[in-house]
């Protein structure tokens, strides 16, 4: 064990192999003594393995009706109870789970990506493409979030796919000018110089040089964003926009449960707590990694 | 810039030149951006699975009928054409017909807008009372349980979905404890009784003189709109304590201390005075975005507003009506948000 943290602690690493290994090592020290870091990352751990393993972790089936026992308050038989239709919710909720992961997944996915590269497009480039870029990026930036999604989604039509797809388009401005804004600072430099006299395109300078450097602040943006994104994903699901029945979206659920919230409260209340909990993983995580990773951007959100 | 290196006389003519040079570019950014509003609502519009012919005329109607419409709504001209003839309708006023209410959209925006802007504008003074001193307290105090109770409350900001709290709200405060009215503006035996002015009904009954008709609209208005603050309180006292945190750091601040200045001085005018340009940007996005917000605690609490127009229109596909009030929301937004720019730019000497 010793060995292994002095290799890993070595001031003068002698491979790029140890050096990277090092680097890591720093990094997941600093993580682990930040208490809410770490509680974030355990939130999303335990979201990740709930979603894989739902199916073996439900006492119940999330969609198997029984009509005998509607609206149960919590029990030891139904943890958290039953909804309208004699639904266990808490199966309900553990399958919920996929959905939420695979949204924030896919907008993620989508978004990311679509930002790095306008973004580092924008910057590489400069002059009159750094202007266009930006203004289409301004314009996206300045337009109300869920209300362009709720547009997007009444054009598209309601669904979850639909719903990932309104929620990416809103989404990627603000990657984009994280981006653009690493782009800057080492547009000029070196190594950029030397990898372009060796005889590399435009594109592969992009792609292997300029990206995995913003990746890093992208990252951390994303985290720090998919609470909001679970949000909106929520709120489409409560307007009934998102997932459709008998998919046990979380938004959804509060929507189904909202009729009887003043004698049956845990219908709609319990899908709730999942939403905060998960989101609030995610803040943490994000602010976290922020501290670690890029501690410049301390506070700044 | 080299213009800041000339002697400081120059000063007053500095601003005076920021705020033209800033009015110029407020003008034109805004300009462009509502365009860009426009070119994604004309978008949304023309891709919508719907033919705008059939939901004009109906699926039954005649070859000639339907090509007639059509050309009436100008779909035959070029794509380009067809911008250009929505955006002069746009900009005079014609958002086109709502189908649900089978009125000109532009009167329905008036008649829902007001319930919306008087439900944010409760909410961001509730925000803004609270969490500007929130805030600074937690910057005072930075690392103390007081200052991790406040960043938690901060974080339940960006992680509780406002609908939740909406309808936990109203199972707790309405139907456990009473002590706020239910869903609606106003209960339905007080309905219409003040004359419209502002359209503001707890205003409204201010200038009628009725105390016990903006007593039950107060009590309408009080939840839902203490929810809504709850979103802008904290982010406002997480920004307020962040800025607060910079000019803790100061030398100045250091400065003020060293001299024997008390604690309370330092922090609320040496630390607090610096801070209240970006505060007033920070507060009007906020704005902004509780203007946007309110759309999900409107549906919870049978708001009649802008939110419930819009999603009543979403549910019934009156791309009308949603567009319609797309557009305005939008451009609201868009307008809060470059007027915080601009504010930003003419007053916080950094910027320039």
């Amino acid at each position: 064990m010793g060995a292994v943290r002095d290799w890993l602690t070595d001031d003068a690493p002698a491979s790029r192999l140890q050096a990277q290994a090092g680097r890591a090592w720093s990094i997941a020290r600093a993580f682990g003594r930040n208490p809410l870091a770490m509680l974030g990352a355990v939130i999303i751990g335990a979201l990740i393995v709930v979603a894989i393993f739902a199916p073996w972790l439900s006492p119940h089936s999330p969609v198997g009706q029984d009509l005998g026992s509607r609206l149960l308050p919590p029990s030891a038989e139904h943890w958290l109870g039953t909804d309208e239709l004699g639904r266990d919710i808490l199966s309900r909720i553990l399958h919920g789970a996929r959905i939420t992961l695979l949204i924030v997944v896919m907008v993620a996915l989508i978004s990311a990506p679509l930002g790095l590269i306008i973004g580092a497009v924008a910057g590489y480039f400069g002059g009159w493409v750094d202007r266009v870029l930006m203004a289409l990026t301004d314009v996206f930036l300045s337009l109300p979030k869920l209300i362009m999604a709720l547009a997007f989604v009444a054009a598209l039509g309601a669904g979850l796919q639909n719903a990932i797809i309104a929620i990416a388009v809103t989404a990627w401005p603000a990657y984009a000018r994280i981006a653009r804004a690493e782009t800057l600072t080492f547009r000029n430099s070196e190594f950029i110089a030397a990898v372009r006299l060796q005889g590399a395109s435009h594109l592969r300078v992009i792609v292997v040089h300029v990206i995995p450097l913003c990746m890093s602040s992208t990252i951390i943006r994303v985290t720090l964003d998919m609470a909001g994104i679970i949000l909106t994903a929520a709120g489409l699901g409560f307007l009934g926009l998102g997932a459709q029945p008998p998919l046990p979206e979380w938004g959804a659920m509060i929507s189904r449960g909202r009729s009887f919230i003043l004698d049956q409260w845990w219908v709609a209340t319990m899908p709730g707590f999942a939403i905060i909990i998960v989101s609030l993983g995610f803040c943490f995580l994000g602010d976290g990694l922020r501290d670690v990773l890029d501690p410049k951007q301390r506070e700044g959100r | 810039m080299a213009a800041d290196l000339s002697e400081p006389g120059a000063e007053t003519d500095h601003r005076a030149s920021d705020l033209a040079l800033g009015l110029g570019r407020f003008a034109i950014v805004t300009l462009l951006t509502f365009l860009g509003l426009l070119a994604i609502t004309f978008f949304i519009g023309r891709v919508v699975p719907i033919d705008p012919v059939v939901a004009v005329v109906g699926d039954r109607a005649s070859q000639e009928v339907y090509e007639a419409t059509r050309e009436a709504l100008g779909l035959d001209k070029p794509l380009p054409v067809q911008f250009a003839i929505y955006v002069r309708d746009v900009l005079t006023g014609d958002l086109g017909t709502s189908l649900t209410t089978g009125r000109p959209v532009v009167e329905d925006l008036a008649r829902f807008f007001p319930a919306t802007v008087e439900m944010a504008t409760v909410g961001i003074l509730i925000g803004v009372f609270l969490g500007v001193p929130m805030g600074v307290i937690a910057a005072a105090h930075a690392g103390s349980w007081l200052d991790q109770v406040i960043r938690v409350l901060g974080l339940l900001g960006y992680a509780v979905p406002a609908f939740w709290m909406g309808l936990v709200g109203l199972a707790v405060f309405y139907a456990g404890l009473g002590w706020v009215s239910g869903p609606g503006r106003i209960d339905i035996f007080y309905d219409g009784m003040v004359p419209t002015v502002t359209g503001l009904l707890t205003v409204d009954a201010l200038i009628a003189g009725d105390m016990t008709i903006f007593a039950n609209a107060l009590s309408h208005l009080i939840l839902p709109a203490s929810i809504l603050g709850f979103f802008s309180l904290a982010y406002i006292a997480r920004m307020t304590r962040s800025f607060m945190l910079d000019q803790l750091a100061q030398e100045f601040v250091t400065t003020a201390r060293v001299k024997g200045v008390s604690e309370r001085v330092v922090i609320w005018k040496h630390a607090f005075y610096p801070i209240r340009v970006q505060l007033v940007t920070v507060i009007g996005l906020s704005y902004a975005v509780l203007l946007e917000g309110s759309v999900m605690v409107e549906i919870v609490f049978s708001w009649p507003g802008i939110g419930n127009y819009l999603t009543t229109a979403l549910l019934r596909a009156d791309m009308a009506a949603v567009l319609g009030a797309t557009i305005l929301i939008g451009t609201v937004f868009i307008v809060i948000n470059r007027l915080s720019d601009l504010l930003y730019r003419v007053f916080d000497p950094r910027s320039r």
